[in-house]
Protein backbone atom coordinates (compact mmCIF):
# COMPACT_ATOMS: atom_id res chain seq x y z
CA UNK A 1 0.00 0.00 0.00
CA UNK A 2 0.82 3.45 -0.94
CA UNK A 3 1.73 5.74 2.23
CA UNK A 4 -0.76 8.82 1.07
CA UNK A 5 -3.69 5.82 0.98
CA UNK A 6 -2.59 4.79 4.26
CA UNK A 7 -2.84 8.37 5.60
CA UNK A 8 -6.84 8.61 4.13
CA UNK A 9 -7.77 5.21 5.80
CA UNK A 10 -6.77 6.57 8.92
CA UNK A 11 -8.43 10.37 8.15
CA UNK A 12 -11.56 8.29 7.69
CA UNK A 13 -11.21 5.87 10.51
CA UNK A 14 -10.89 8.03 12.81
CA UNK A 15 -13.43 10.71 11.52
CA UNK A 16 -15.86 6.93 12.09
CA UNK A 17 -14.87 6.16 15.39
CA UNK A 18 -15.39 9.97 16.26
CA UNK A 19 -18.62 9.40 14.76
CA UNK A 20 -19.40 6.04 16.35
CA UNK A 21 -17.93 7.41 20.21
CA UNK A 22 -18.65 10.86 20.40
CA UNK A 23 -22.73 10.55 20.99
CA UNK A 24 -22.07 7.38 23.55
CA UNK A 25 -19.19 9.30 25.36
CA UNK A 26 -21.65 12.81 25.94
CA UNK A 27 -24.51 10.14 26.88
CA UNK A 28 -22.15 8.48 29.66
CA UNK A 29 -20.73 11.89 30.99
CA UNK A 30 -24.30 13.30 31.35
CA UNK A 31 -25.51 10.00 33.17
CA UNK A 32 -22.85 10.85 35.73
CA UNK A 33 -24.07 14.30 36.50
CA UNK A 34 -27.12 13.31 38.41
CA UNK A 35 -25.66 15.21 41.60
CA UNK A 36 -24.18 18.81 40.99
CA UNK A 37 -20.77 19.14 41.37
CA UNK A 38 -19.23 15.48 41.81
CA UNK A 39 -19.44 12.75 39.06
CA UNK A 40 -21.48 9.89 40.32
CA UNK A 41 -23.39 6.81 39.48
CA UNK A 42 -26.76 8.17 41.12
CA UNK A 43 -29.19 8.58 37.44
CA UNK A 44 -28.15 4.31 37.77
CA UNK A 45 -28.69 3.51 41.40
CA UNK A 46 -31.88 6.06 40.79
CA UNK A 47 -33.06 3.86 37.51
CA UNK A 48 -32.33 0.71 39.11
CA UNK A 49 -34.37 1.55 42.83
CA UNK A 50 -37.43 3.14 40.29
CA UNK A 51 -39.92 -0.05 40.45
CA UNK A 52 -41.78 1.74 37.46
CA UNK A 53 -38.20 0.94 35.37
CA UNK A 54 -38.20 -2.44 37.25
CA UNK A 55 -41.74 -3.47 35.98
CA UNK A 56 -41.28 -2.03 32.31
CA UNK A 57 -37.46 -3.39 31.75
CA UNK A 58 -38.86 -6.88 33.25
CA UNK A 59 -42.23 -7.11 31.21
CA UNK A 60 -39.71 -6.34 28.00
CA UNK A 61 -37.41 -9.11 29.24
CA UNK A 62 -40.44 -11.47 28.99
CA UNK A 63 -41.44 -10.45 25.44
CA UNK A 64 -38.30 -10.87 24.56
CA UNK A 65 -37.90 -14.75 25.76
CA UNK A 66 -41.86 -15.64 24.79
CA UNK A 67 -40.82 -14.41 21.47
CA UNK A 68 -37.80 -16.23 21.38
CA UNK A 69 -39.29 -19.11 22.57
CA UNK A 70 -42.13 -18.92 20.40
CA UNK A 71 -39.86 -18.76 17.47
CA UNK A 72 -37.99 -21.31 17.64
CA UNK A 73 -41.21 -23.79 17.97
CA UNK A 74 -42.39 -22.05 14.83
CA UNK A 75 -39.17 -22.24 12.71
CA UNK A 76 -37.33 -24.77 13.76
CA UNK A 77 -39.76 -27.63 12.80
CA UNK A 78 -40.59 -25.58 9.62
CA UNK A 79 -37.43 -24.77 8.42
CA UNK A 80 -36.06 -28.70 8.82
CA UNK A 81 -38.98 -29.71 6.92
CA UNK A 82 -38.63 -27.03 3.77
CA UNK A 83 -35.46 -28.35 3.55
CA UNK A 84 -35.97 -32.13 4.20
CA UNK A 85 -39.30 -33.19 2.72
CA UNK A 86 -40.77 -29.91 0.74
CA UNK A 87 -38.50 -28.29 -0.93
CA UNK A 88 -40.97 -27.01 -3.62
CA UNK A 89 -42.73 -24.69 -0.64
CA UNK A 90 -39.24 -22.82 -0.07
CA UNK A 91 -39.44 -19.26 -2.07
CA UNK A 92 -43.22 -19.02 -0.48
CA UNK A 93 -41.40 -19.22 2.73
CA UNK A 94 -38.13 -17.39 1.66
CA UNK A 95 -40.77 -14.39 0.78
CA UNK A 96 -42.53 -14.58 3.71
CA UNK A 97 -39.64 -14.08 5.67
CA UNK A 98 -38.54 -11.49 4.42
CA UNK A 99 -41.88 -9.54 4.01
CA UNK A 100 -40.86 -7.59 7.60
CA UNK A 101 -38.11 -6.06 5.52
CA UNK A 102 -40.42 -4.76 2.62
CA UNK A 103 -43.32 -3.13 5.68
CA UNK A 104 -42.51 -0.83 7.73
CA UNK A 105 -42.99 -1.63 11.50
CA UNK A 106 -44.81 1.70 11.93
CA UNK A 107 -47.56 -0.03 8.60
CA UNK A 108 -47.23 -3.25 9.88
CA UNK A 109 -48.71 -2.33 13.92
CA UNK A 110 -51.36 -0.03 12.06
CA UNK A 111 -52.50 -3.29 10.24
CA UNK A 112 -52.34 -5.46 13.53
CA UNK A 113 -54.51 -2.58 14.94
CA UNK A 114 -56.90 -2.32 12.69
CA UNK A 115 -57.55 -5.92 11.87
CA UNK A 116 -57.38 -7.11 15.48
CA UNK A 117 -59.85 -3.88 17.27
CA UNK A 118 -63.16 -5.61 15.97
CA UNK A 119 -65.12 -8.77 16.70
CA UNK A 120 -64.37 -11.91 15.46
CA UNK A 121 -61.08 -10.97 15.89
CA UNK A 122 -60.85 -8.63 18.97
CA UNK A 123 -57.57 -9.16 20.32
CA UNK A 124 -55.86 -5.79 20.22
CA UNK A 125 -55.38 -6.01 24.08
CA UNK A 126 -53.98 -9.53 24.47
CA UNK A 127 -50.52 -9.91 25.24
CA UNK A 128 -50.71 -13.11 22.36
CA UNK A 129 -51.19 -10.64 19.90
CA UNK A 130 -48.14 -8.20 21.21
CA UNK A 131 -45.08 -11.59 21.04
CA UNK A 132 -46.68 -12.81 17.66
CA UNK A 133 -45.70 -9.23 16.03
CA UNK A 134 -42.40 -9.47 17.95
CA UNK A 135 -42.45 -12.98 16.59
CA UNK A 136 -43.32 -11.54 12.88
CA UNK A 137 -40.37 -8.59 13.35
CA UNK A 138 -37.65 -11.33 14.47
CA UNK A 139 -38.67 -13.16 12.12
CA UNK A 140 -36.10 -12.30 9.09
CA UNK A 141 -32.78 -12.83 11.49
CA UNK A 142 -34.31 -15.94 13.33
CA UNK A 143 -35.67 -18.01 10.49
CA UNK A 144 -32.54 -17.15 8.10
CA UNK A 145 -30.12 -18.36 11.35
CA UNK A 146 -31.89 -21.52 11.63
CA UNK A 147 -32.09 -22.01 8.24
CA UNK A 148 -28.53 -21.08 7.31
CA UNK A 149 -27.27 -23.31 10.62
CA UNK A 150 -29.48 -26.12 8.75
CA UNK A 151 -27.40 -25.58 5.49
CA UNK A 152 -24.57 -26.58 8.06
CA UNK A 153 -25.21 -29.49 8.88
CA UNK A 154 -26.41 -33.15 7.44
CA UNK A 155 -29.68 -33.03 7.83
CA UNK A 156 -30.63 -36.24 5.81
CA UNK A 157 -28.51 -38.36 7.07
CA UNK A 158 -28.63 -37.33 10.74
CA UNK A 159 -32.52 -38.08 9.55
CA UNK A 160 -31.97 -41.37 8.52
CA UNK A 161 -29.58 -41.97 11.22
CA UNK A 162 -32.01 -41.34 13.81
CA UNK A 163 -34.55 -43.28 12.19
CA UNK A 164 -32.52 -46.70 11.97
CA UNK A 165 -32.02 -46.08 15.36
CA UNK A 166 -36.04 -45.80 16.27
CA UNK A 167 -36.28 -42.47 17.32
CA UNK A 168 -39.59 -40.67 16.59
CA UNK A 169 -40.31 -36.93 14.63
CA UNK A 170 -40.20 -35.56 18.21
CA UNK A 171 -37.26 -36.71 19.36
CA UNK A 172 -35.25 -36.45 15.55
CA UNK A 173 -36.17 -32.45 15.77
CA UNK A 174 -35.72 -31.61 19.62
CA UNK A 175 -32.94 -34.31 20.68
CA UNK A 176 -30.62 -34.57 17.85
CA UNK A 177 -31.44 -31.43 14.69
CA UNK A 178 -31.65 -28.89 17.70
CA UNK A 179 -28.29 -29.40 19.46
CA UNK A 180 -26.74 -29.76 16.18
CA UNK A 181 -28.00 -26.11 15.08
CA UNK A 182 -27.57 -24.66 18.74
CA UNK A 183 -24.98 -21.87 17.48
CA UNK A 184 -27.71 -20.79 14.90
CA UNK A 185 -30.56 -20.75 17.04
CA UNK A 186 -28.49 -18.92 19.85
CA UNK A 187 -27.52 -16.22 17.40
CA UNK A 188 -30.58 -15.81 16.24
CA UNK A 189 -31.96 -15.86 19.94
CA UNK A 190 -29.61 -12.97 20.99
CA UNK A 191 -30.48 -10.80 18.08
CA UNK A 192 -34.09 -11.17 18.78
CA UNK A 193 -33.72 -10.52 21.97
CA UNK A 194 -31.77 -7.19 21.38
CA UNK A 195 -34.37 -6.10 18.85
CA UNK A 196 -37.40 -6.76 21.04
CA UNK A 197 -35.46 -5.17 23.96
CA UNK A 198 -35.06 -2.30 22.10
CA UNK A 199 -38.75 -2.25 20.53
CA UNK A 200 -40.67 1.05 20.43
CA UNK A 201 -43.30 0.61 18.06
CA UNK A 202 -45.00 -2.05 19.06
CA UNK A 203 -45.41 -1.98 22.69
CA UNK A 204 -46.21 2.13 22.18
CA UNK A 205 -49.18 1.06 19.82
CA UNK A 206 -50.58 -1.90 21.50
CA UNK A 207 -50.54 -0.34 25.19
CA UNK A 208 -48.28 -2.73 26.71
CA UNK A 209 -45.30 -2.29 29.15
CA UNK A 210 -41.86 -1.83 27.74
CA UNK A 211 -38.52 -0.65 27.97
CA UNK A 212 -38.51 1.64 24.83
CA UNK A 213 -41.44 3.34 25.89
CA UNK A 214 -40.88 3.82 29.05
CA UNK A 215 -37.88 5.33 28.22
CA UNK A 216 -39.03 7.82 25.42
CA UNK A 217 -41.52 8.70 28.48
CA UNK A 218 -39.30 9.58 30.68
CA UNK A 219 -37.20 11.49 28.57
CA UNK A 220 -39.58 14.25 28.47
CA UNK A 221 -40.16 14.00 32.25
CA UNK A 222 -36.35 13.62 33.41
CA UNK A 223 -32.65 14.70 32.62
CA UNK A 224 -30.07 11.99 33.90
CA UNK A 225 -32.18 8.68 34.64
CA UNK A 226 -32.70 8.64 30.60
CA UNK A 227 -29.09 8.88 29.90
CA UNK A 228 -28.31 5.77 31.84
CA UNK A 229 -31.20 3.98 30.44
CA UNK A 230 -29.57 5.00 27.34
CA UNK A 231 -26.53 3.90 28.42
CA UNK A 232 -27.77 0.48 29.71
CA UNK A 233 -29.35 0.07 26.58
CA UNK A 234 -26.07 0.13 24.90
CA UNK A 235 -24.51 -1.97 27.21
CA UNK A 236 -27.37 -4.62 26.74
CA UNK A 237 -27.27 -4.42 22.52
CA UNK A 238 -23.50 -4.36 22.92
CA UNK A 239 -23.59 -7.70 25.28
CA UNK A 240 -25.91 -9.13 22.62
CA UNK A 241 -23.74 -9.17 19.75
CA UNK A 242 -20.85 -9.60 21.86
CA UNK A 243 -22.46 -13.42 22.51
CA UNK A 244 -23.39 -13.64 18.52
CA UNK A 245 -19.86 -12.92 18.13
CA UNK A 246 -18.80 -15.32 20.37
CA UNK A 247 -20.91 -18.33 19.93
CA UNK A 248 -20.74 -17.96 16.22
CA UNK A 249 -17.35 -17.19 15.66
CA UNK A 250 -16.01 -18.29 12.28
CA UNK A 251 -19.21 -18.59 10.81
CA UNK A 252 -18.73 -15.21 9.58
CA UNK A 253 -22.16 -14.22 9.49
CA UNK A 254 -23.01 -10.39 8.81
CA UNK A 255 -25.91 -9.54 11.86
CA UNK A 256 -27.91 -6.82 10.20
CA UNK A 257 -31.15 -5.75 12.12
CA UNK A 258 -33.04 -3.39 14.73
CA UNK A 259 -35.85 -1.16 14.80
CA UNK A 260 -35.60 2.62 13.98
CA UNK B 1 -19.35 -39.79 -3.39
CA UNK B 2 -21.53 -40.13 -6.74
CA UNK B 3 -21.96 -43.43 -5.24
CA UNK B 4 -22.92 -42.52 -1.95
CA UNK B 5 -25.55 -40.03 -2.99
CA UNK B 6 -26.92 -42.12 -5.34
CA UNK B 7 -27.24 -44.67 -2.37
CA UNK B 8 -29.07 -42.62 -0.09
CA UNK B 9 -31.44 -41.02 -2.87
CA UNK B 10 -32.56 -44.08 -3.49
CA UNK B 11 -35.76 -44.58 -0.99
CA UNK B 12 -36.69 -40.96 -1.38
CA UNK B 13 -37.39 -42.24 -5.60
CA UNK B 14 -40.33 -43.96 -4.16
CA UNK B 15 -43.50 -41.79 -3.81
CA UNK B 16 -44.08 -41.80 -0.11
CA UNK B 17 -47.37 -40.15 -0.07
CA UNK B 18 -48.03 -40.35 3.60
CA UNK B 19 -44.80 -38.96 4.50
CA UNK B 20 -45.17 -36.27 2.16
CA UNK B 21 -49.28 -34.96 3.65
CA UNK B 22 -47.49 -35.26 7.28
CA UNK B 23 -44.79 -32.86 6.10
CA UNK B 24 -47.39 -30.61 4.98
CA UNK B 25 -49.27 -30.60 7.99
CA UNK B 26 -45.84 -29.82 9.77
CA UNK B 27 -45.22 -26.26 7.98
CA UNK B 28 -49.03 -25.74 8.39
CA UNK B 29 -48.51 -24.10 11.88
CA UNK B 30 -45.98 -21.63 10.19
CA UNK B 31 -48.24 -20.39 7.19
CA UNK B 32 -50.98 -20.15 9.31
CA UNK B 33 -49.45 -17.62 11.66
CA UNK B 34 -47.73 -16.18 8.82
CA UNK B 35 -51.27 -15.79 6.88
CA UNK B 36 -53.22 -14.45 10.46
CA UNK B 37 -50.20 -11.94 11.60
CA UNK B 38 -48.75 -10.91 8.67
CA UNK B 39 -50.13 -11.29 5.27
CA UNK B 40 -53.38 -10.97 6.28
CA UNK B 41 -53.31 -7.74 8.58
CA UNK B 42 -51.27 -6.06 5.46
CA UNK B 43 -53.39 -7.18 2.88
CA UNK B 44 -56.41 -5.19 5.10
CA UNK B 45 -53.98 -1.94 4.14
CA UNK B 46 -54.08 -2.65 0.48
CA UNK B 47 -58.04 -3.59 0.33
CA UNK B 48 -59.06 -0.46 2.29
CA UNK B 49 -56.70 1.66 0.49
CA UNK B 50 -59.10 1.21 -2.50
CA UNK B 51 -62.40 0.99 -0.27
CA UNK B 52 -64.99 3.81 0.45
CA UNK B 53 -64.67 3.98 4.41
CA UNK B 54 -68.28 4.85 4.22
CA UNK B 55 -70.15 2.70 1.31
CA UNK B 56 -67.09 0.11 1.61
CA UNK B 57 -67.57 0.01 -2.47
CA UNK B 58 -64.83 0.19 -4.45
CA UNK B 59 -62.82 3.26 -5.21
CA UNK B 60 -59.91 5.26 -6.40
CA UNK B 61 -61.11 8.54 -3.83
CA UNK B 62 -57.96 7.75 -1.23
CA UNK B 63 -55.15 6.95 -3.61
CA UNK B 64 -56.12 9.91 -5.94
CA UNK B 65 -56.72 12.33 -2.44
CA UNK B 66 -52.80 11.58 -1.57
CA UNK B 67 -51.69 13.21 -4.54
CA UNK B 68 -54.24 16.29 -3.52
CA UNK B 69 -52.87 16.60 0.05
CA UNK B 70 -50.36 19.06 0.37
CA UNK B 71 -49.59 18.21 3.80
CA UNK B 72 -49.32 14.17 2.69
CA UNK B 73 -47.17 15.03 -0.29
CA UNK B 74 -44.87 16.96 2.14
CA UNK B 75 -44.44 14.28 4.43
CA UNK B 76 -43.67 12.15 1.70
CA UNK B 77 -40.95 14.68 0.42
CA UNK B 78 -39.15 14.99 3.58
CA UNK B 79 -39.37 11.09 3.84
CA UNK B 80 -37.49 10.82 0.08
CA UNK B 81 -35.37 13.56 1.13
CA UNK B 82 -33.75 12.88 4.08
CA UNK B 83 -33.64 9.06 2.82
CA UNK B 84 -31.84 10.10 -0.11
CA UNK B 85 -29.32 12.56 1.96
CA UNK B 86 -28.67 9.96 4.47
CA UNK B 87 -28.47 6.68 2.32
CA UNK B 88 -26.36 8.27 -0.27
CA UNK B 89 -24.36 10.14 2.65
CA UNK B 90 -24.47 6.74 4.52
CA UNK B 91 -23.21 4.79 1.70
CA UNK B 92 -20.62 6.76 0.86
CA UNK B 93 -18.94 7.22 3.98
CA UNK B 94 -19.89 3.41 4.51
CA UNK B 95 -17.52 2.31 1.47
CA UNK B 96 -14.55 4.46 2.28
CA UNK B 97 -14.81 3.18 6.10
CA UNK B 98 -15.12 -0.42 5.01
CA UNK B 99 -12.67 0.50 2.39
CA UNK B 100 -10.07 1.63 4.45
CA UNK B 101 -10.23 -1.11 6.79
CA UNK B 102 -9.98 -4.12 4.50
CA UNK B 103 -7.97 -1.98 1.82
CA UNK B 104 -6.53 0.45 3.66
CA UNK B 105 -3.02 -0.98 4.59
CA UNK B 106 -4.96 -0.41 8.83
CA UNK B 107 -3.24 -2.96 11.11
CA UNK B 108 -5.76 -5.98 11.22
CA UNK B 109 -7.61 -5.82 13.91
CA UNK B 110 -9.46 -2.82 12.87
CA UNK B 111 -10.77 -4.74 10.36
CA UNK B 112 -12.94 -6.92 12.56
CA UNK B 113 -13.29 -4.15 15.50
CA UNK B 114 -15.29 -1.92 13.05
CA UNK B 115 -17.25 -5.16 11.81
CA UNK B 116 -18.17 -5.57 15.93
CA UNK B 117 -19.04 -1.82 16.03
CA UNK B 118 -21.08 -1.74 12.87
CA UNK B 119 -22.63 -4.28 13.94
CA UNK B 120 -23.69 -2.78 17.26
CA UNK B 121 -24.53 0.76 16.10
CA UNK B 122 -26.90 -0.92 13.07
CA UNK B 123 -28.17 -2.72 15.87
CA UNK B 124 -28.64 0.41 18.08
CA UNK B 125 -31.41 2.61 16.96
CA UNK B 126 -34.48 3.96 18.23
CA UNK B 127 -35.00 5.46 21.70
CA UNK B 128 -31.61 5.46 23.29
CA UNK B 129 -30.00 6.65 19.82
CA UNK B 130 -32.14 9.62 20.15
CA UNK B 131 -31.23 10.43 23.72
CA UNK B 132 -27.62 9.82 22.81
CA UNK B 133 -27.64 12.78 20.08
CA UNK B 134 -29.81 14.91 22.52
CA UNK B 135 -26.60 14.35 24.87
CA UNK B 136 -24.17 15.46 22.18
CA UNK B 137 -25.84 18.31 19.87
CA UNK B 138 -28.88 19.69 22.08
CA UNK B 139 -28.40 23.50 22.96
CA UNK B 140 -26.96 22.09 26.15
CA UNK B 141 -25.14 18.70 24.90
CA UNK B 142 -21.14 18.22 24.81
CA UNK B 143 -20.22 19.06 21.81
CA UNK B 144 -22.45 22.15 21.39
CA UNK B 145 -20.52 23.56 24.78
CA UNK B 146 -17.24 22.28 23.56
CA UNK B 147 -17.83 24.44 20.06
CA UNK B 148 -19.35 27.36 22.39
CA UNK B 149 -16.43 27.53 24.80
CA UNK B 150 -14.43 28.13 21.46
CA UNK B 151 -16.83 30.86 20.51
CA UNK B 152 -18.74 29.05 18.17
CA UNK B 153 -22.33 27.81 18.41
CA UNK B 154 -24.50 26.42 15.56
CA UNK B 155 -27.71 27.47 17.11
CA UNK B 156 -26.98 30.77 16.03
CA UNK B 157 -26.15 29.94 12.57
CA UNK B 158 -29.62 28.12 11.80
CA UNK B 159 -28.63 24.66 13.17
CA UNK B 160 -31.03 22.62 15.35
CA UNK B 161 -31.10 18.88 16.25
CA UNK B 162 -35.18 18.62 16.18
CA UNK B 163 -35.21 19.57 12.43
CA UNK B 164 -34.64 18.25 8.87
CA UNK B 165 -30.61 18.22 9.06
CA UNK B 166 -30.38 17.22 13.08
CA UNK B 167 -31.96 14.15 12.15
CA UNK B 168 -30.49 13.78 9.26
CA UNK B 169 -26.96 13.69 11.04
CA UNK B 170 -28.66 11.26 13.84
CA UNK B 171 -30.12 8.63 11.40
CA UNK B 172 -26.60 8.74 9.71
CA UNK B 173 -25.52 6.77 13.33
CA UNK B 174 -27.15 3.45 11.51
CA UNK B 175 -26.96 3.99 8.03
CA UNK B 176 -23.30 3.79 7.67
CA UNK B 177 -22.91 1.02 9.64
CA UNK B 178 -25.67 -0.68 7.84
CA UNK B 179 -23.14 0.28 4.64
CA UNK B 180 -19.75 -1.44 6.08
CA UNK B 181 -21.51 -4.59 7.05
CA UNK B 182 -23.26 -4.99 3.47
CA UNK B 183 -20.16 -3.87 1.21
CA UNK B 184 -17.61 -5.16 2.99
CA UNK B 185 -17.78 -8.58 1.09
CA UNK B 186 -18.06 -6.92 -1.87
CA UNK B 187 -14.94 -5.33 -1.30
CA UNK B 188 -13.40 -8.08 -0.12
CA UNK B 189 -14.68 -9.87 -3.61
CA UNK B 190 -11.70 -7.53 -5.39
CA UNK B 191 -8.95 -9.64 -6.43
CA UNK B 192 -5.37 -7.91 -6.08
CA UNK B 193 -4.56 -9.55 -9.24
CA UNK B 194 -6.88 -7.07 -10.86
CA UNK B 195 -4.81 -4.08 -9.30
CA UNK B 196 -1.62 -5.31 -9.81
CA UNK B 197 -2.84 -6.22 -13.72
CA UNK B 198 -3.84 -2.53 -13.98
CA UNK B 199 -0.60 -1.51 -12.71
CA UNK B 200 1.05 -3.56 -14.84
CA UNK B 201 -0.24 -1.96 -17.74
CA UNK B 202 0.78 1.40 -16.47
CA UNK B 203 -3.03 2.66 -15.39
CA UNK B 204 -3.54 5.29 -12.72
CA UNK B 205 -5.08 4.97 -9.85
CA UNK B 206 -7.82 7.25 -11.57
CA UNK B 207 -7.84 4.86 -14.41
CA UNK B 208 -7.89 1.81 -11.91
CA UNK B 209 -11.00 2.62 -10.12
CA UNK B 210 -12.51 4.27 -13.37
CA UNK B 211 -12.67 1.55 -15.49
CA UNK B 212 -11.98 -1.71 -13.20
CA UNK B 213 -13.25 -1.25 -9.14
CA UNK B 214 -16.49 0.82 -9.81
CA UNK B 215 -17.87 -0.85 -12.79
CA UNK B 216 -17.69 -4.06 -10.41
CA UNK B 217 -18.35 -2.45 -7.26
CA UNK B 218 -21.41 -0.17 -8.42
CA UNK B 219 -24.19 -2.35 -8.94
CA UNK B 220 -23.45 -3.47 -4.96
CA UNK B 221 -23.18 0.17 -3.66
CA UNK B 222 -26.29 1.40 -5.32
CA UNK B 223 -27.99 -1.22 -4.46
CA UNK B 224 -26.79 -1.05 -1.06
CA UNK B 225 -27.61 2.51 -1.00
CA UNK B 226 -31.27 1.52 -2.18
CA UNK B 227 -31.30 -0.82 0.80
CA UNK B 228 -30.18 2.34 3.40
CA UNK B 229 -33.00 4.65 1.28
CA UNK B 230 -35.80 1.69 2.85
CA UNK B 231 -34.06 1.63 6.14
CA UNK B 232 -34.03 5.10 6.87
CA UNK B 233 -37.58 5.78 5.15
CA UNK B 234 -39.87 2.98 6.95
CA UNK B 235 -37.91 4.73 10.67
CA UNK B 236 -40.25 5.87 13.19
CA UNK B 237 -38.96 5.44 16.76
CA UNK B 238 -35.67 7.73 16.62
CA UNK B 239 -37.79 10.92 14.78
CA UNK B 240 -40.39 10.11 17.25
CA UNK B 241 -38.02 9.67 20.33
CA UNK B 242 -35.92 12.54 18.92
CA UNK B 243 -38.65 15.35 17.61
CA UNK B 244 -41.60 14.34 19.96
CA UNK B 245 -43.65 13.76 16.39
CA UNK B 246 -42.88 17.47 15.68
CA UNK B 247 -41.38 16.59 12.50
CA UNK B 248 -43.95 15.89 9.07
CA UNK B 249 -42.41 12.46 8.20
CA UNK B 250 -44.75 9.92 6.51
CA UNK B 251 -43.97 7.36 9.40
CA UNK B 252 -45.04 10.31 12.42
CA UNK B 253 -48.24 11.13 10.14
CA UNK B 254 -49.42 7.18 10.13
CA UNK B 255 -47.88 7.31 13.69
CA UNK B 256 -50.82 9.92 14.56
CA UNK B 257 -53.30 8.78 12.42
CA UNK B 258 -53.14 5.65 14.33
CA UNK B 259 -53.57 7.20 17.77
CA UNK B 260 -56.96 9.22 16.79
CA UNK B 261 -57.25 9.73 12.83
CA UNK B 262 -55.40 12.77 12.50
CA UNK B 263 -55.84 13.39 8.88
CA UNK B 264 -60.07 13.39 9.68
CA UNK B 265 -60.21 10.61 7.39
CA UNK B 266 -59.86 6.37 7.64
CA UNK B 267 -59.36 5.86 3.98
CA UNK B 268 -56.75 8.39 3.67
CA UNK B 269 -54.89 6.69 6.56
CA UNK B 270 -54.95 3.63 4.66
CA UNK B 271 -53.43 5.03 0.86
CA UNK B 272 -50.54 6.60 2.79
CA UNK B 273 -49.42 3.17 4.59
CA UNK B 274 -49.72 1.72 1.21
CA UNK B 275 -47.70 3.71 -0.39
CA UNK B 276 -44.94 3.37 1.78
CA UNK B 277 -45.64 -0.40 1.24
CA UNK B 278 -45.17 0.31 -2.31
CA UNK B 279 -41.78 2.46 -1.86
CA UNK B 280 -40.15 -0.52 0.26
CA UNK B 281 -41.03 -3.18 -2.11
CA UNK B 282 -39.73 -0.95 -4.69
CA UNK B 283 -36.23 -0.60 -3.03
CA UNK B 284 -36.02 -4.10 -1.89
CA UNK B 285 -36.60 -5.07 -5.44
CA UNK B 286 -33.90 -2.75 -6.49
CA UNK B 287 -31.41 -4.30 -3.94
CA UNK B 288 -31.98 -7.49 -4.77
CA UNK B 289 -31.56 -7.32 -8.41
CA UNK B 290 -28.48 -4.88 -8.05
CA UNK B 291 -26.96 -7.90 -5.67
CA UNK B 292 -27.37 -10.26 -8.33
CA UNK B 293 -25.73 -8.27 -10.97
CA UNK B 294 -22.76 -7.90 -8.53
CA UNK B 295 -22.68 -11.78 -7.56
CA UNK B 296 -21.56 -12.54 -11.32
CA UNK B 297 -18.34 -10.85 -10.79
CA UNK B 298 -17.71 -12.34 -6.77
CA UNK B 299 -18.66 -15.54 -7.22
Amino acid sequence: MKRGNRIWSWIVMIIGILYFFLPLLATFIFSLKAKLGVLSFQAYANVFHDPAFVYNFSYSVLWAISTIVVGILLFVPTAYLIRLRVPKLRSAVEFITLLPFVIPAIVFVFGLVRTFSHPPLLIVNSPALLIAGYTVLSMPYMYRSIDTGLRSIDVRTLTEAAQSLGAGWGSILFDIILPNIRVAILSGAFLSFAIVIGEYILAQYLAKPAFAPYMAYQIQQKAYEPAAMAIISFALTWAAMGIIALVGRGNGQAQVGGGH
Amino acid sequence: MTALDEKRDAPLARPAPHKMSWAWLGVMPFFLFAFLFLIYPSSTIVVRSFQDSVTHGFTLKNILALFDNHYILGAYWISIEISLLTSVGGGIFGFLLAYAAIRGGLPSFMRSSLMTFCGVASNFAGVPLAFAFIALLSPTGLLISWLRALGYNPYFHGFTLYTFWGLSIVYMYFQFPLMVLIIAPAIDGLRREWLEASENLGASSFQYWRYVALPILLPSIMGTMILLFGNSFGAFATAQALTGGQINLVTIVIGSQLRGDALGDPGLGYAMALGMVVVMALAITGYTVLQRRTERWLR
